[in-house]
């Protein structure tokens, strides 16, 4: 039996970490909703379990995504990750092949050279050695890159990198400390008995020139086992417990599992799969455009495992989405602010939080019963049967060139339609959504739902993304939801309207909440290389900016949203258009007050390219004859 | 050698600037961009508080710049200025080099441009118009609509452009209230059968005169203020303008038909001014005015060394403070000329 006593704070804490998330995970799945259950379920006996074995190889050790992104930052986590893992694959499979027993305890592994410092002599076995010290050293050559990210973020691309708290200080320094302190005690072993490879056995033989290694590898095996024995200890107070938890977080999200409305276990794996690697918080426009660092989705997180109150901080985000698409674990950060929001004034009245390494149960102040809202003083309406129903949303009445062109393209269209809210109309809901007050946003909805339902019509046309984003999701309604952008594309394809070709340059502005909120990225596009010249922005679909309007921030200042807009704006006009071009009246208005350029919603330049029908010439011109008429008499 | 300064602008800062410099025999070339001097006053009628013709000003203020010491460059724009050891050179449009003593900025402001309020539907809807636009109709002895009708009920709103976060303008333009009731007097004078709304916020009449004004606006001429900002204006099938508004001292919404509605526009820093301080590296402040060395005591002063600043190119001011400004700015610049 080989065995020293430097081992035991390695055995301690692997063995700790393991029964730790063992348990952890048990306690998950216990407060997994029944069908989530059985997803998992299914999900492990099924293709979920290969594609979460295929994605975690990707993500969680090649780290693809982030490489895609960002090549240094991508080869830093690869190199920790994938690096570490190969060292840990290969070691088992030295020690195994190598020592004198097979299914060897895995610290004979982690500290194969201490216990076999005579191997390495044979041709093969020293083939076996240079790959092993290559590995190391791919894992140094990373560690170099964080060591520098943390002082200086620019090196690995990055243009801010997260804060730390103390036991992550602690856990950094462990972290940093394995792979030197091995490379050192290896060398020295190998200086002591002059062998090794390339890096360990050349490092060895210099060091024993002039120090006495044979005395001092020991201490090194000490600090080496220490380091590894710390880090696992501390493992869950960190940000490290992503590492085990995102394996978990995979396999959840394959067997279909998603983050819903309340909290539970899948948004608090999410939670605690965060690396804090930083991407985020360079995709924000709240950092780049506007300068403020306090309230991405990372540090987000980070409060949230802290437990902190993160009611101001979850609060101020435009929710614009760039961050959800950009999050190389896939955690769905939007939908865990909403959560975050819609707890405010929720009337659970307890939640299940971890502290340090234990649960428990947090009972918050009770909740102030809210007086339901009325909307008692809204009067009925008698709407007409229509075939389609067009709602301008609150947003486009106070654009009305949008509403305008919209009533001139419905009116060439021939269809049969009612401007629901021309007089004007109830709010679609989804501002309190974002509020994150869903009970007093289900009462418009019911409003709304009413008015349309009695119409009978069995499309919907709206001109704002905003409210097209809740009638999609939040209204149970039996009609077609279309954004006038995708009703003006259909005109085209059946040809029922005709509009004449723009010679203008137009760049199209994504609205948020039509684009990575609703999914609606060609049809705009379509529309307008139909009427005019399109031409492309660097920021283009799933990357495209928020123009700083944004309903979904309730606490910024309105300074740093003219700072945001004032950069969207510069960004998309670079190439000089003629035509800022948006879909959303919301974006056109912040971004028309900070450019010299004509903003211009969709509807607005198909309006202009509009060809009115011959017909209905006639009729104008009657019926200003008719009206000149009537002044006369 | 008899000393040379450049005058950017010929509107009122810029004319008594040049008049100024001129009567204590100094050598002035006064630089504008339009075919015409006066600025602004050639699109106003009526001055307030006492309702004086403003050609009556324009007059004054030119009686000191027709003169041989003035050399006047009109329909000319700047395309350089270089700042050395040698004084400021200028260079205009025709290619001409100008070399200065100094060169003092009264580039002036523009009015907010009100189509960017889009929700008031300027340039939208037929009958909607903004406070230069009734001026226009005022020199021209007729108020009227779209189809050529007198108005009968017509409304104005107060602070359009200015005091507003959305539009990126936190200031206060200050003219524009008493604008609004000069402007709600002459309508009630030209047309006795209309009724005339004021939408406002807050009424700052911290003018001489114009507290008196005020008051004459609702005695004698019964014209109603309504404390209120309008949210947003429709169009109803005969044309007219639909606008709701909150009446904040009854705490109600209100929904009214009006036959006119007229936009107090408020004052911005000038797209000329911006080229400025482009060209001669001048820094813009706060409210996107150029920014003054100090509020106190060096409100004509850069921060570029023989370069000053007349008038409403650093604040929204009224003529009367206007043509005080250029005067200290005036001053400024002789005392610098005979220190330099």
């Amino acid at each position: 039996m080989q065995f020293d006593p430097f081992v035991i704070p390695f055995n301690i804490g692997l063995y700790f970490i393991i029964t730790y998330v063992v348990v952890r995970c048990i306690i998950w799945f216990r407060d997994l909703s029944r069908p989530d259950k059985l997803r998992l379920q299914r999900g492990f006996f099924g293709k979920p379990f290969g594609e979460s074995l295929k994605e975690i190889f990707l993500e969680s050790l090649i780290h693809r995504k982030i490489l895609k992104s960002n090549l240094r930052l991508g080869y830093m986590h690869m190199s920790l990750a994938f690096g570490w893992f190969l060292l840990i694959f290969f070691g088992t499979v030295e020690a195994d092949v190598f020592g004198d027993h097979h299914l060897n305890a895995p610290y004979k592994a982690i500290f194969f050279r201490f216990f076999n410092p005579d191997h390495g002599r044979t041709g093969f076995e020293s083939a076996y050695g240079f790959l092993m010290d290559l590995i190391l050293a791919f894992i140094l050559s990373g560690l170099l890159l964080a060591v520098t990210k943390r002082f200086y973020s620019r090196v690995v691309g990055m243009k801010k990198t997260t804060k730390l708290k103390i036991t992550d200080r602690i856990a950094l320094t462990s972290l940093w400390m394995i792979f030197p302190s091995r490379l050192l005690a290896e060398s020295f072993t190998s200086g002591a008995y002059g062998n090794g490879s390339f890096m360990t056995g050349s490092l060895g033989a210099w060091f024993s020139t002039f120090l006495p290694v044979r005395e001092l590898a020991y201490p090194f095996w000490w600090l080496y086992s220490l380091s590894l024995g710390t880090f696992f200890v501390l493992l869950p107070l960190t940000r490290y417990m992503h590492i085990p938890t995102e394996l978990f977080l995979i396999f959840m999200r394959n067997s279909g599992i998603r983050t819903g409305d309340k909290p539970g276990t899948y948004s608090e794996v999410q939670t605690y799969s965060c690396s804090s690697c930083g991407i985020c918080i360079d995709a924000c426009q709240m950092s780049f455009a506007a300068g403020i660092n306090t309230m991405q989705s990372a540090y987000l997180l980070k409060a949230i495992r802290k437990n902190d109150d993160v009611s101001h901080m979850a609060q101020n985000c435009l929710m614009c989405g760039r961050c959800d698409q950009k999050c190389p674990v896939g955690i769905e950060l939007s939908p865990i602010r909403m959560i975050q929001r819609r707890m405010e004034d929720s009337e659970n009245d307890f939640r299940t939080v971890y502290k340090g390494y234990f649960r428990s149960q947090q009972r918050p102040e009770p909740v102030k019963p809210v007086m339901p809202p009325s909307f008692g003083f809204i009067p009925e309406a008698e709407p007409k049967k229509v075939d389609v129903v067009y709602f301008a949303g609150c947003m486009s009445h106070l654009t009305p060139g949008i509403k305008n062109s919209m009533v001139k393209i419905l009116n060439a269209s021939g269809l049969s339609y009612s401007f629901i809210d021309e007089a004007g109309g109830i709010c679609c809901g989804r501002p309190m959504m974002l509020a994150g007050l869903d009970r007093e946003a289900r009462e418009l909805i019911n409003l709304n739902s009413q008015l349309i339902w009695k119409t009978g019509a069995r499309t919907l046309v709206t001109s704002c993304p905003i409210c097209y984003k809740v009638f999609k999701e939040s209204y149970y309604l039996d009609v077609e939801v279309l954004h006038h952008s995708q009703f003006i594309g259909n005109l085209i394809r059946e040809n029922t309207v005709k509009f004449n070709f723009l010679r203008k340059r137009v760049v199209f502005h994504t609205p948020c909440e039509l684009g990575r909120g609703s999914g609606v990225y060609d049809e705009p596009k379509e529309v307008l290389s139909h009427i005019a010249k399109l031409e492309k922005s660097k920021f283009e679909d799933q990357n495209s900016l928020c123009c700083g309007g944004s309903l979904g921030n309730l606490k910024i200042d309105s300074r740093d949203r003219i700072r945001i807009a004032t950069q969207t704006a510069a960004e998309l006009t670079k190439g000089d258009p003629d035509i800022l071009a948006t879909a959303c009246p919301l974006c056109k208005k912040t971004l028309s007050a900070v450019t010299g350029t004509r903003v211009a919603d969709i509807a607005e330049i198909a309006a202009e390219a509009l060809v009115i029908p011959r017909q209905q010439r006639n009729i104008a011109k009657q019926i200003r004859i008719i009206k000149e008429l009537a002044d006369i008499s | 050698m008899n000393k040379h300064v450049i005058v950017i602008g010929a509107g009122v800062a810029g004319l008594e600037a040049a008049g100024q410099l001129s009567r204590a025999g100094i050598d002035v070339s006064l630089i504008e961009r339009e075919k015409m001097t006066g600025g602004h006053l050639n699109d106003w009628f009526k001055l307030f508080p006492d309702r004086r013709d403003s050609r009556e000003v324009k007059d004054y203020l030119e009686k000191f710049t027709n003169n041989d010491g003035i050399k006047l460059l009109a329909g000319i724009e700047i395309e350089k200025i270089i700042n050395g050891r040698g004084g400021v050179k200028v260079t205009t449009s025709e290619g001409k080099e100008l070399i200065a003593d100094a060169l003092i900025v009264a580039t002036g402001f523009d009015l907010f441009r009100s189509s960017r309020k889009e929700e008031y539907g300027y340039e939208i809807y037929d009958n909607v118009y903004t406070s230069a636009d009734l001026e226009k109709m005022f020199r021209k002895g007729k108020i009227s609509l779209h189809n050529g009708k007198s108005p009968e009920t017509i409304g104005i709103v107060h602070c359009v452009g200015s005091r507003d976060e959305k539009v990126g303008n936190l200031y206060c333009s200050k003219l524009c209230c008493v604008t609004a009731v000069k402007q709600a007097i002459e309508i009630r004078e030209h047309l006795p059968e209309s009724k005339v709304f004021c939408f406002y916020m807050d009424m700052r009449m911290g003018g001489a005169m114009y507290e008196e004004l005020y008051r004459e606006a609702q005695e004698k001429w019964g014209v109603n203020f309504i404390r209120g900002k309008v949210s947003e204006a429709g169009e109803d099938i005969n044309n007219k303008v639909i606008i709701k508004v909150e009446d904040t001292l009854a705490g109600r919404p209100l929904k009214m038909e009006l036959d006119m509605l007229v936009l107090m526009a408020g004052m911005e820093m000038s797209e000329g001014g911006r080229k400025i301080a482009g060209l001669a590296g001048l820094n813009a402040g706060e409210n996107r005015f150029f920014a003054v060395t100090d509020q106190h005591y060096g409100s004509n002063r850069s921060s570029v060394k023989g370069i000053f600043f007349a008038g409403t190119c650093t604040a929204p001011m009224n003529i009367t403070e206007t043509i005080s400004h250029s005067r200290a700015a005036a001053t400024e610049v002789i005392s610098y000329l005979n220190n330099k």
